[in-house]
């Protein structure tokens, strides 16, 4: 359990399209790694190491300063058995933590079930993107999806200000449920009542906000600037959902990992110091994951889709350092060329749920997972 | 002409097409219903969209090759002036299951090429329709068979084109994904060459014999020497593949359907349906104008009248068509142009190789107030010819009654069928002002300006989401 006295607060950033785990935390000292990969494997000079076995991507040099400082953990092997190799199959496991049937309800809907029971805040959890992930969505849980914090309301055309409150009042009036009418009305109508309360607090936020961090103009940084004006507003937000990508990198993978692992590094590096400057930073933990791990052997451009991954954690209360372990690369270990996990990621969930946020992580994960040493 | 007649004949241009106004509606029910159906299933004895006029005032967003957000504008304009309707629905429909993006592409041109073969091959033989995504350098690019090599296969688009294109998952095993992917080895684009200083290279589909692996292949139980060619066929020999499509054909024209991930363990929301669709099908040389006739024509269909949530593109296209004057290409173009972005669908860059998710996941707080937003200030402006007719037509009924002027609205925006305690809300706004006036300029001005506003309120119900 944590001890601080604020809530604690839960940034869940979505590296979608499959990162390649064997190029963000590199076994530079395991031969294997060099012959497996002529092509997209990463020279040694430009490699930054982080122990005598591995090493991190060559543009994750901020966030190596937030390892240096104990507060990013670095979390090997992770996935779970028999991955199907499918993008959208293997976000849906990641997002409902359902690997044998297909799960429609997300582990952090669950989560802002279980935070605000009563639904009492309809900004318990925002999601910065255009769409609603799945990890996210629990029938009648709110969540705020916030594209741009900067114009956010409804109705925004009608200036006037009385006859827009009786129009938003008649809006109000025809969204609350109506008798006999279908889940798909009732869960719009419940999203229409929650958008009018959200949007009138949520517009607040920039104009309460100052900084003396300069982000990066790029829309990952855009996207965690809002979220630090979101936490900052102290409008009790408990969890943060952001994703950025494609990290699929089939073809031309070193290129393109570069530009992704800068803009990611950059970003998330300025929003834990905005935290840090506006001492906003000591509740809140930032779970950094993606879907699948790459395959070993490069094609000759890029990866294929692989299985075990890599996960990250980041903040004041994360223990730094490196958990479970590196799986073997030897090819008799390797399952139809994959590295194979070694840790389950409803372990990790379990952790981050458990230890951080302080709610029962078995119904969300739905069982009992190992947890990690993280928060201890 | 019965009330009903319309009701039905404004159903089916919402689905085969983006809505259609009330005279064209009233034009349609003279034709007949069958009639109407197959004048839209065969868009060439339309007149085609004269593509210069684009050209004329914006020639950018012809071949706006790599110029950002840019890309959909010339789409745009298709989809609100086209006089083929369905021609247009189809090629989003096949957008939404072929789906790429720009967001790797990295090319407009590329995608909105494929668009132009939707619109061509859309409703003809679906076979024929996916060797040409085979052979789709957009496509080719998009799923990396251009590095997929004799010697060092890639299954990306192997892969996707049983799960995503034609079969879905259950329907083929792990070592038909290797097989298919060695077939497809040699299938490339060329040129392969740098950027040069305005963008890209068009791209042509190329097949390489040096590249393709010659051995021996093993494809859902056909072993030999196959080649693409082999593979679709044996796809399409398959009555999984006419599941797969007439189950797609259903989800977008007929009512919303679980997403593609759980079709392989959720059964159809109505199985006679898919298997008549399939069967029709597989019957008829995979025409898809042949299904889409039956599909049409059905009980099912028919009585499917608000089954559905739109898409964003419908909200957009379909509110723009309604209140019209987006006919000539104005300064406004790129910018309506990304609105269904803004709702969550992102005209040529859908977000992943499975397209968008449907139905209820289109609508969350940030994208449900997008839509409210931007309807509400479109009809809510009565310079728009499509309102101004509205109001015109409500003149002329001369009903000063609140509720006799809120169902007037409703019928001509729709006709729109309302919850009881919706129309209860919207009599009581309208009443707050009063009865009606049409009798002097002054009264018309008033009521003109209550009727703008109902028709806000009347956009911003859950129940326009639905089409």
């Amino acid at each position: 359990m944590t001890s601080t006295k604020k809530d604690p607060v839960l940034v869940v950033f979505q590296l979608s399209g499959g990162n390649d785990y064997l190029n963000t935390v590199i076994p530079y000292a395991n031969p294997i790694y060099r012959d497996a990969r002529p092509t997209v494997g990463i020279a040694e000079d430009r490699i930054i190491k982080v122990d005598d076995q591995v090493g991190f991507h060559p543009e994750m040099g901020p966030l190596k300063k937030v390892y240096d400082r104990g507060d990013m953990a670095v979390i090997h092997g992770i996935g779970y058995p028999k991955s199907p190799r499918s993008h959208f199959r293997s976000m849906d496991i990641w997002h409902t933590c359902e690997p044998i049937q297909l799960g429609t309800e997300g582990w952090l809907g669950r989560a802002t079930r279980d935070i605000d029971p009563k639904k009492e805040n309809v900004l318990t959890t925002v999601s910065f993107g255009p769409s609603l992930f799945r990890a996210l969505a629990l029938p009648g849980t709110p969540v705020a999806v916030v594209d741009d914090l900067d114009n956010y309301g409804l109705l925004p055309g009608i200036t006037e200000v009385e006859q827009r409150n009786k129009i938003l009042d008649r809006f109000a009036r025809m969204y609350s449920p109506a008798i006999g009418s279908s889940a798909v009305m009732d869960y719009m109508g419940q999203t229409g009542l929650d958008t009018l309360e959200g949007a009138d607090i949520l517009n607040k936020a920039p104009g309460m906000y100052s900084s003396n961090v300069e982000y990066p103009d790029t829309s990952i940084a855009k996207k965690l600037k809002g979220i630090a004006q979101v936490h900052m507003a102290n409008f009790g937000t408990r969890v943060f959902y952001v994703d950025h990508g494609s990290f699929d990198s089939h073809s031309n993978q070193n290129g393109m990992a570069d530009k992704l692992w800068k803009d990611v590094s950059e970003g998330l590096s300025a929003f834990l110091d905005d935290l840090r400057e506006h001492n906003a930073s000591d509740n809140v933990s930032v779970l950094m994951f993606t879907e699948f791990g790459r395959r070993t052997h490069d094609n000759g451009s890029g990866t294929d889709h692989g299985a075990g991954g890599a996960a990250f954690m980041f903040g004041d209360a994360v223990k730094g350092g490196q958990y479970s372990e590196f799986p073997s690369l030897k090819s008799e270990d390797l399952e139809q060329g994959d590295v194979v996990p070694n840790y389950d990621f409803r372990g990790l969930y379990t952790t981050v749920l458990e230890d951080w946020m302080g709610l029962d992580g078995k119904p969300i994960v739905d069982g009992s997972f190992e947890k990690l040493p993280i928060f201890a | 002409m019965s009330d009903q007649d319309i009701a039905l004949m404004a159903h089916l241009m919402r689905r085969a097409g983006f809505g259609a106004t009330r005279d064209e509606l009233e034009a349609c029910v003279a034709k007949g219903y069958e009639a109407t159906v197959e004048e839209l299933l065969n868009p060439e004895d339309q007149v085609e969209l004269d593509r210069n006029e684009m050209m004329r005032f914006h020639p950018w967003t012809w071949r706006p090759g790599t110029l950002p957000g840019m890309g959909a504008a010339e789409w745009l304009h298709d989809l609100v002036n086209t006089k083929r309707p369905l021609e247009e629905k189809m090629s989003l429909f096949w957008h939404g299951i072929f789906a790429t993006g720009v967001s790797k592409v990295d090319h407009y041109d590329d995608v909105m090429d494929m668009i132009v073969k939707f619109r061509h091959k859309g409703m003809g033989d679906f076979r024929e329709l996916l060797l040409e995504m085979a052979k789709d350098p957009a496509m080719i690019y998009w799923l990396d068979n251009n590095d997929n090599h004799a010697d060092a296969v890639n299954e990306n688009w192997g892969r996707e084109l049983l799960e995503l294109f034609s079969m879905g998952v259950g329907n083929y095993t792990e070592e038909d994904v290797r097989d298919c992917s060695r077939a497809f080895t040699g299938w490339t684009i060329e040129p392969k060459l740098p950027r040069g200083p305005i963008g890209r290279h068009d791209w042509f589909f190329e097949y390489r014999e040096e590249d393709h692996d010659d051995s021996e292949k093993t494809f859902l139980g056909h072993t030999g020497n196959h080649n693409g060619e082999d593979i679709i066929r044996y796809i399409t020999d398959d009555p999984a593949c006419a599941r797969f499509i007439a189950r797609h054909l259903y989800s977008f024209f007929v009512a919303d359907e679980v997403q593609v991930p759980a079709w392989s363990v959720t059964p159809p929301r109505d199985p006679e349906a898919v298997d008549l669709l399939a069967n029709t099908l597989i019957n008829n040389s995979y025409d898809i104008r042949t299904a889409l006739r039956v599909l049409f024509n059905s009980d099912f269909f028919k009585n499917s009248r608000f089954e559905r949530l739109k898409n964003p593109t419908e909200v957009v296209v379909g509110t723009l068509r309604m209140v019209g004057g987006a006919e000539f290409p104005a300064p406004g173009i790129g910018d309506l142009s990304r609105q269904p972005n803004y709702m969550g669908q992102d005209l040529l860059n859908p977000p992943s190789v499975e397209g968008w998710h449907t139905g209820a996941e289109w609508i969350n707080s940030g994208s449900l107030m997008r839509r409210v937003n931007f309807t509400a200030e479109l009809v809510g402006d009565v310079s728009h010819p499509g309102i101004r007719n509205m109001v015109d037509r409500l003149i002329a009924k001369g009903d000063t009654s609140p509720e006799a002027v809120v169902n007037g609205a409703l019928d001509l925006m729709g006709p729109l069928e309302v919850n009881p305690e919706s129309h209860v809300e919207l009599v009581g706004f309208v009443a707050e002002g009063g009865d009606f006036a049409w009798a002097s300029t002054d009264d018309i001005e008033k009521s003109t300006a209550r009727v703008s506003e109902l028709l806000q309120l009347i956009v911003s119900l859950r129940e326009y989401q639905y089409a």
